[in-house]
């Protein structure tokens, strides 16, 4: 078990042919991931890396049963990359895309949720599942097969964290980074929901920044039904206010969102809240041993 | 992106959205010309930098005569300002804006924004304009009524009338205050802001809303689509460190410490200045090398730090996904070529191709190139280098 995706995901790659598209796409077939082929308007009959190429995603979808995607699209086409995969009936969408306008998002998230389908990302790492399936731009080899799922608003934030863990002696079941931005598809709450059913994942380390609210909503979830033990930080803690720090999430206006805040909610839900971004891996091993 | 007042409200007029009478100017010689060609018997003078809290820092003045004008123009223009947001060094005032007077009845703010939480606009007004809305927003959040709009069918006539009753509008005032708010909406959306404040939109003695003020900022990910809004870019309003490094592709922000940081994502970015303060140092930057650091990249982030004199040391922390260690290790050697780069650097560098980037800087023999084992051990040496706690 694992949640979102698995070794049996049929993986697309919307944006195949491009420079990054076509760099990571050979870096989740190594890993093992099942990558049924890809999409680039205009190439479709082609073939790249060994895979059909397609001009839609419809296409794909219809020739390959296609059930999970990873974007690699510009921003400007990111939104309708998004809402294309979608309406053909893609139930992952992970978009690794940066720099997509929130409006955009806004829009192409409504239109994901009426498709029943889950979007992850934008601007993040991606997905993946330890040992079965990569589906992100993540050093695969960091994540060791184990009991621990990791959520995550940053990317190099998750390998740091996966490596603590592996370091101290466990492995990650599954690591969704869900990105930094205004609007995500994919929050702290539904990654939770997911791992609260999951026989495999013994205990969860969530990692936030400052900015918005999803790590206080988090805890109030937490708190109220999630009894698995969680590992918390929160990065930003320094961070002067006002200032955008990299992700356009991160910025703390007026009292909202400071990392104080965040830290003393999810301790209150009876969460270990690391307050070093380095001892990560030694607070599961607390939490894990009791 | 943020604008100059006198630029948002150039948008305002643009869109309908009733301003008073001004100009920007650039010298107290075209004052005295350009409050007469205004005309009335009252003017406001106003310092344009993109911070706000400007009245309160004395970059906003009012003028009852045109000699008045001149006087407030002379002592605002060139005055180092500084307001609440602009932090200790002040912001120099290198444009005003004339502005004439209106008749005041009342006062509110008006503004839209994201509502994270919901994920999508709303619209907030209040009775409690001209205060720091911040303020009235902890201490009585029931003063500010908010609506939230559903992207997919806009603002509604329900929901203008909602606000415009709870702010104790009669009839007579509402039709004015819908054009007023269906304007604002429309701009924002439009647009692509991230912000729009009006702070404060008076209610004039001859029953029409005014916008006194206005603040815009812009989502940065859809200026591609706004040609006409980067053009409003006013380059020294910003941190020449910070341009220099954004042409790179590098996102730097200066702090006050003495430990550099060159890191890679935000997310780790913030926690390298953290563990700094964790333990017991004090970061002098932060700075994310993005997923494309090359050699040269790299090279010029080490430039952009060292231009601050305060760095006593620089912890490379960086963790390879995208970024490839390697590509890092060799730009540190050509940072080490290019600048002459005195003061210690500690390496922590893991993840994809750490080994073939540890042989590198092995094999480079170079003195002041400290390797850390991991991210605390790093922050550790940093902090020491730099001249401890």
């Amino acid at each position: 078990m694992s949640i979102f995706v698995n070794k049996d995901s049929k993986v697309i790659i919307q944006g195949f042919t491009g420079k990054e598209g076509t760099f990571h796409a050979q870096q989740c077939i190594d890993y093992g991931t099942n990558i049924v082929g890809g999409v680039t308007p205009g190439k479709g009959g082609e073939h790249h890396l060994d895979k059909d190429v397609f001009n839609t995603v419809k296409d794909a979808v219809a020739q390959t049963g296609a059930d999970v995607s990873l974007i690699f699209v510009p921003p400007a086409f990111g939104a309708d990359a998004i809402m294309e995969a979608a309406d053909a009936g893609i139930k992952i969408i992970v978009c690794i895309t940066e720099g997509i306008p929130v409006k955009d998002i806004m829009l192409a998230k409504k239109f994901v949720e009426k498709k029943g389908s889950r979007l992850i990302g934008p601007n993040c790492p991606g997905i993946i599942t330890a040992e079965e399936a990569k589906i992100g731009i993540m050093p695969g080899f960091i994540f060791k097969k184990g009991n621990i799922g990791v959520i995550s608003k940053s990317g190099t934030l998750t390998y740091e964290a996966a490596n603590q863990v592996v370091k101290a002696g466990y492995g990650v079941s599954t690591a969704i980074g869900i990105g930094g931005d205004p609007i995500i598809g994919t929050s702290f709450i539904d990654a939770l929901k997911e791992f609260k059913d999951d026989p495999e994942t013994e205990a969860v380390v969530l990692i936030g920044e400052i900015g918005g609210d999803l790590e206080i909503q988090a805890a109030n979830y937490i708190k109220e039904h999630f009894d698995k033990p969680v590992v918390a930080f929160i990065a930003g803690q320094t961070a002067p206010k006002g200032k955008r720090m990299g992700h356009a999430g991160a910025i703390i206006a007026g009292s909202a969102g400071t990392a104080a805040e965040k830290m003393e909610a999810l301790r209150d839900a009876g969460v270990f809240v690391s307050e070093s971004p380095a001892m990560i891996g030694e607070s599961i091993k607390k939490v894990m041993e009791g | 992106m943020k604008i100059h007042e006198y630029q948002a409200k150039e948008l305002f007029a643009k869109y309908g959205i009733p301003i008073p009478a001004g100009k920007m100017i650039h010298n107290s010689e075209e004052a005295m010309e350009t409050a007469k060609e205004i005309g009335g018997g009252i003017w406001a003078v106003k310092a344009q930098i993109h911070a706000g809290g400007r009245g309160k820092g004395g970059g906003v003045k009012l003028a009852r005569t045109i000699t008045e004008v001149k006087e407030h123009a002379e002592s605002i223009l060139g005055m180092n300002l500084i307001t609440a947001q602009t932090g200790a060094e002040g912001q120099l005032v290198r444009k005003i804006y004339i502005e004439g007077g209106v008749d005041i009845a009342k006062e509110f703010y008006m503004g839209m924004v994201l509502d994270r939480a919901t994920e999508v606009p709303v619209m907030m007004v209040s009775t409690e304009g001209g205060m720091e809305i911040e303020k009235v927003a902890a201490e009585t959040p029931e003063k500010i009524v908010k609506v939230s709009i559903d992207p997919l069918y806009g603002l509604q006539a329900f929901q203008i009338m909602e606000m415009g009753y709870k702010i104790g509008l009669h009839k007579k005032e509402m039709k004015e205050f819908y054009q007023f708010a269906k304007k604002l909406y429309e701009l924002y959306i439009d647009m692509d802001a991230s912000i729009v404040e009006i702070n404060p939109l008076v209610l004039t003695t001859d029953d029409k809303f005014v916008a006194l003020d206005a603040k815009i900022a812009f989502d940065d990910n859809a200026l591609y689509r706004h040609p006409a809004i980067v053009e409003m870019r006013d380059f020294s309003e910003e941190e020449p460190a910070e341009l220099e490094a954004d042409k790179y592709g590098l996102s730097y922000v200066k702090l006050d410490g003495n430990v550099g940081c060159m890191v890679n994502g935000a997310g780790l970015a913030m926690s390298t200045m953290d563990i700094i303060k964790h333990e017991g140092g004090n970061p002098a930057n932060f700075l994310d090398v993005g997923g494309a650091a090359s050699a040269v990249t790299v090279a010029k982030g080490f430039e952009i730090i060292l231009k601050d004199p305060n760095v006593k040391a620089i912890f490379v922390n960086i963790f390879g996904g995208i970024v490839r260690c390697d590509r890092i290790a060799n730009g540190i050697l050509e940072a080490t070529k290019v600048t002459n780069v005195t003061v210690p650097i500690i390496v922590r560098l893991d993840g994809t191709n750490s080994d073939e980037a540890s042989e590198i800087l092995e094999n480079a023999h170079l003195n002041n190139i400290i390797p850390a084992k991991d991210l605390a051990d790093g922050a550790k040496l940093a902090v020491e280098a730099a001249g401890g706690r």
